[in-house]
């Protein structure tokens, strides 16, 4: 079994990662009936002992002495980390495994990438180290941060670029937050567009996460839990919904968006850590979602947000549960997948779902969705037994489409809109190591993976012929 | 003789544990003592305490399979894995045949080996070997690769047998084309034939003959174990005076695989029916026979919608050589065997009729015949016919396009680069396969 470290950077990183903890707790508790500290459990946690002398971890099969969680938390201020180390979830993370700053990175990428950067060059990557040597059979890092900020966009994206130079066979799985439009950081698509290039150029796979899509779901949620129709009934228990059942009782604010995409991770690994009929590793998301090197965008959307406590769920809620993961309002950006062109899509199942269940939605949903050429039947599928807490089963899609590329498009608008006037430019430079030929290349990076899209989409309209066969003499 | 199986990758693991299932079950079953004893000691061998082991080595590059395969043969209280006869590391091929059969097969190269050698060790006369896999995936298709040309190196006068599960064709992992075209190029050198379901044709009987309403890979494999155990279990041959046929793979390797450019082979048997059914249904032998012969000319595993329509084209019709002219599948080599009651007097003209063969060997030598008295598998009567035939001709084209059209484009391509395998390297694949293709179409002339 392989285990994996999730660094957690910035602000947006922290609490979405908090959310995560909390969530795998409660997941594994659920499953994990008899206390041992399972291969299941070891994919994320750590088991100490702390009556040990040399502090040491014990090996799976034992009792659960101590749970700790494999996370580096970097922040460059104390907010969100002290609050974390103050709440239920002090016990998870210890002080080894936290790196933090007091002033902050003032939502400014060049602080964040290049001051910062360089200052805790050392001591994040002794961190890192750490906590991979912890590990058996390091398979991945998952580096959660937001675009628009400061720290997790430049500290983030620096981390990102540390982790392919010191483990360059790690697979590097990075979940970002694009701001929205209205995003209230003025010089959030100068963090963005700067983050982009690091994140087109060091990581394996993205999962591009946008704010007014979490606020559209929840939105949609608490409208289903008011408006219900009779005879409906939100799950109440669902990790969804909400934390309910786990450690904090409060509900922050961004929680319930944070939620969601601390499922998407959960759903992510759900196959790595528990066995299935026909399972999905990590390294084969990158292997078949990704075919060229910089095209490893993928669109993720999470059905079902919510379910009926009907027990005994019949096939037709189940197909629906494929149908809604290919419409729009159950995706994490904002895109129209099934207008632009699919280039390969992974579905990952949870659940007593068969494979007959999968072959006939497959084949159900297959003629609307238009894919590319070369990979009319593109389809990953992975079936794990275990269903999320307060679910029969789930589905979790992964899209590899061009319809990223009108996202990329209009960030790459909100970026000229701003660097045409030069307008906040200044603060920028004044970084030592800052250039503004790092903000041409960014941009320029940005336009060619556009242009690699579109390129790509072109052929869409087009009727491409079968390649002509090699032809034997006979 | 005992025949030594190599499971690899999860679907190797999977089917394999199904497939010592059916043979334990039925060895257990069987009314003739040296069936039985013959069958025990063919694919497994007995501990001191008197339990039965499985002459297996199961090879996988992540555990969870594995245990969950060691698991569930443990709980049949009938047979078991030995405990040291696994091999696993932490993390999986990663679906990528180039990290298969490159890094990890070499990585692991003595210890498999040594599993291997152990195997063989314990048996008194060593009939072959079965490596059973995917060609989908990472490991069964990458590892199971250079672990067949391992076998092939070390025991260069044992039968090697693959066993291969060709996946649905819309898709279960996206390069499923390449790690196919790859693994069937490299094994049509290694390899002395190529048994094949596909998981498409196995999905079909599951729920137009069988019925299930949710089939799920268990039920799959189950399908795939009865066929490939009415295959292996004991049989009389022609010459074989009484006795059960000592070396079944050699038997059926010189009955099929005649011709270095004609390896891949398919099964079909007959009846299928739900266990339930079975006990209220009468078979006779002339139906079953009618029946299978129909289904391998009209190239269908099962007995629901037959296509009588379909015949051989007449003698003097000028033979296309286009994929399957008019649904007809022509025969290279066949081999039927029956079992159950009566099978001495059943009647196999049909398959003896040289209209449904090429013109290249007689009909006396395309046809191999082999009988058992003995039931299989709770069916009174029972027979499986393997065939070297077009039959796979389609689904192979289907790949190589696939394929072919991905590789134009040149995507994922750099998965593979990373790993050590070139352009080169696949272009030597496609240009072997065509010569496949091109060689099983031309069986009609």
């Amino acid at each position: 079994m392989t285990q994996s470290v999730v660094v957690q950077v910035g602000q947006c990183g922290n609490q979405v990662g908090c959310r995560f903890w909390d969530l795998a707790l409660r997941e594994h508790a659920h499953v994990n009936k008899r206390g041992l500290y399972d291969e299941a459990l070891s994919s994320f946690f750590r088991n100490v002992d702390l009556r040990k002398s040399d502090g040491g971890d014990c090996c799976v099969g034992g009792r659960i002495q101590h749970l700790k969680a494999r996370a580096v938390l970097i922040d460059m201020e104390e907010g969100v980390v002290n609050g974390i180390l103050q709440g239920p979830l002090r016990e998870v993370f210890d002080s080894t495994q936290l790196l933090t700053d007091v002033s902050g990175s003032g939502n400014n990428w060049a602080v964040g990438h290049l001051t910062y950067g360089s200052a805790y060059r050392e001591a994040i990557v002794n961190k890192l180290r750490k906590a991979a040597e912890h590990c058996d059979c390091l398979q991945c890092f998952f580096l959660i941060h937001s675009m628009g900020g400061g720290t997790g966009s430049g500290l983030g994206t620096r981390v990102l670029s540390l982790l392919e130079e010191e483990f360059p066979d790690v697979c590097r799985i990075v979940t970002a937050m694009y701001p929205s439009a209205e995003d209230d950081v003025i010089t959030s698509p100068y963090n963005s567009v700067l983050a982009m290039r690091e994140l087109t150029e060091h990581a394996d796979c993205v999962l591009p996460v946008e704010n007014q899509s979490l606020v559209d779901i929840v939105n949609k949620i608490s409208v289903m839990s008011h408006g219900a129709k009779p005879g409906s009934v939100l799950r109440k228990d669902s990790t969804v919904t909400s934390g309910q059942g786990s450690l904090s009782p409060t509900e922050k604010p961004f929680d319930a968006m944070n939620n969601i995409v601390a499922n998407l991770l959960l759903n992510i690994t759900s196959s790595a850590r528990f066995e299935g009929s026909l399972n999905m590793d990590l390294n084969e998301i990158a292997m078949n979602l990704v075919p060229f090197p910089r095209l490893h965008y993928l669109v993720p959307s999470l059905t079902p947000l919510y379910t009926l406590a009907d027990v005994n769920i019949p096939t037709r809620r189940l197909d629906q549960m494929f149908s809604d993961a290919f419409s729009k309002d159950h995706q994490l950006i904002r895109a129209d997948p099934k207008r632009s062109l699919y280039l390969a899509c992974a579905l990952m199942v949870r659940g007593n779902v068969q494979v007959s269940d999968l072959r006939r939605n497959i084949e159900r949903l297959r003629p609307s969705l238009p894919f590319v050429s070369w990979n009319q039947e593109g389809w990953k599928t992975g079936l794990c037994s275990v269903p999320p807490v307060g679910h029969s089963h789930s589905l979790l899609a992964l899209a590899n489409n061009t319809c990223v590329k009108p996202t990329f498009m209009e960030l790459r608008d909100r970026f000229t809109k701003l660097y045409r006037k030069k307008a906040h430019l200044h603060h920028y430079l004044d970084v030592d190591g800052m250039e503004q030929s790092i903000f041409s290349e960014s941009l320029s990076s940005l336009s060619e993976l556009i242009d690699e899209y579109h390129q790509l989409d072109a052929t869409k309209a087009r009727l491409i012929p079968d390649a002509p066969r090699l032809s034997i003499a006979r | 003789m005992s025949v030594v199986t190599v499971q690899l990758g999860q679907c190797g693991n999977q089917v394999g544990q199904q497939l010592f299932d059916v043979i334990s079950s039925d060895a257990q079953d069987g009314q003739r003592k040296t069936y039985s004893s013959v069958s025990w000691e063919r694919f497994f061998r007995q501990t001191s305490q008197g339990d039965f082991e499985a002459r297996a080595v199961l090879v996988d590059m992540e555990p969870k399979v594995i245990n969950h395969s060691m698991n569930r043969a443990a709980k049949s209280g009938r047979w078991r894995y030995a405990e040291a006869s696994h091999f696993s590391q932490k993390q999986g091929s990663g679906n990528n045949w180039a990290n298969g059969y490159r890094v990890l097969g070499p990585r692991h190269r003595d210890a498999v080996e040594e599993l291997v050698r152990r195997e063989v060790e314990h048996c008194d006369a060593l009939a072959g070997f079965i490596p059973m896999m995917s060609v989908a995936g990472g490991t069964g298709s990458g590892v199971g690769t250079f672990v067949t040309q391992c076998l092939r190196d070390v025991y260069p006068s044992s039968f090697v047998l693959n066993h291969l599960t060709w996946p649905y064709g819309t898709g279960e992992v996206i390069v499923q084309n390449y790690n196919s075209v790859l693994t069937l190029a490299h094994l049509y050198q290694l390899s002395d034939a190529l048994l094949v379901h596909e998981n498409d044709a196995v999905h079909r009987i599951c729920s137009q003959q069988l019925n299930l309403k949710q089939i799920s890979f268990g039920d799959i494999n189950r399908v795939i174990a009865h066929q490939l155990a009415g295959v292996l279990q004991p049989a009389l041959t022609p010459d074989s005076c009484g006795a059960y046929s000592g070396n079944p793979l050699g038997e059926l390797v010189s009955a099929l695989a005649c011709h270095p450019e004609y390896k891949l082979l398919s099964a079909c048997s007959i009846p299928q029916m739900a266990s339930a059914s079975i006990a209220f249904s009468t078979f006779s032998w002339p139906a079953l026979l009618k029946h299978l012969r129909q289904m391998l000319i009209a190239n269908t595993k099962m007995e629901e919608g037959i296509d009588w329509q379909v015949r051989p084209p007449p003698a003097s019709a000028s033979r296309t050589s286009s994929l399957t002219a008019g649904g007809f599948n022509a025969s290279l080599a066949n081999l039927l065997i029956l079992r159950g009651k009566d099978v001495y007097s059943a009647e196999t003209g049909g398959f003896e009729d040289p209209a449904i063969y090429t013109s290249w060997l007689p009909p006396a030598e395309a046809l191999s015949l082999w009988k058992s008295p003995v039931p299989f598998d709770k069916y009174e009567k029972s027979a499986t016919l393997v065939s070297n035939s077009q039959a796979l001709l389609r689904p192979l084209d289907d790949m190589v396009r696939k394929a072919w059209n991905m590789f134009a484009s040149r995507a994922y391509i750099h998965q593979y680069v990373k790993f050590g395998i070139s352009e080169e390297d696949f272009l030597d694949s496609f240009t072997s396969l065509e010569q496949v293709i091109s060689s099983y179409a031309q069986l009609q002339c």
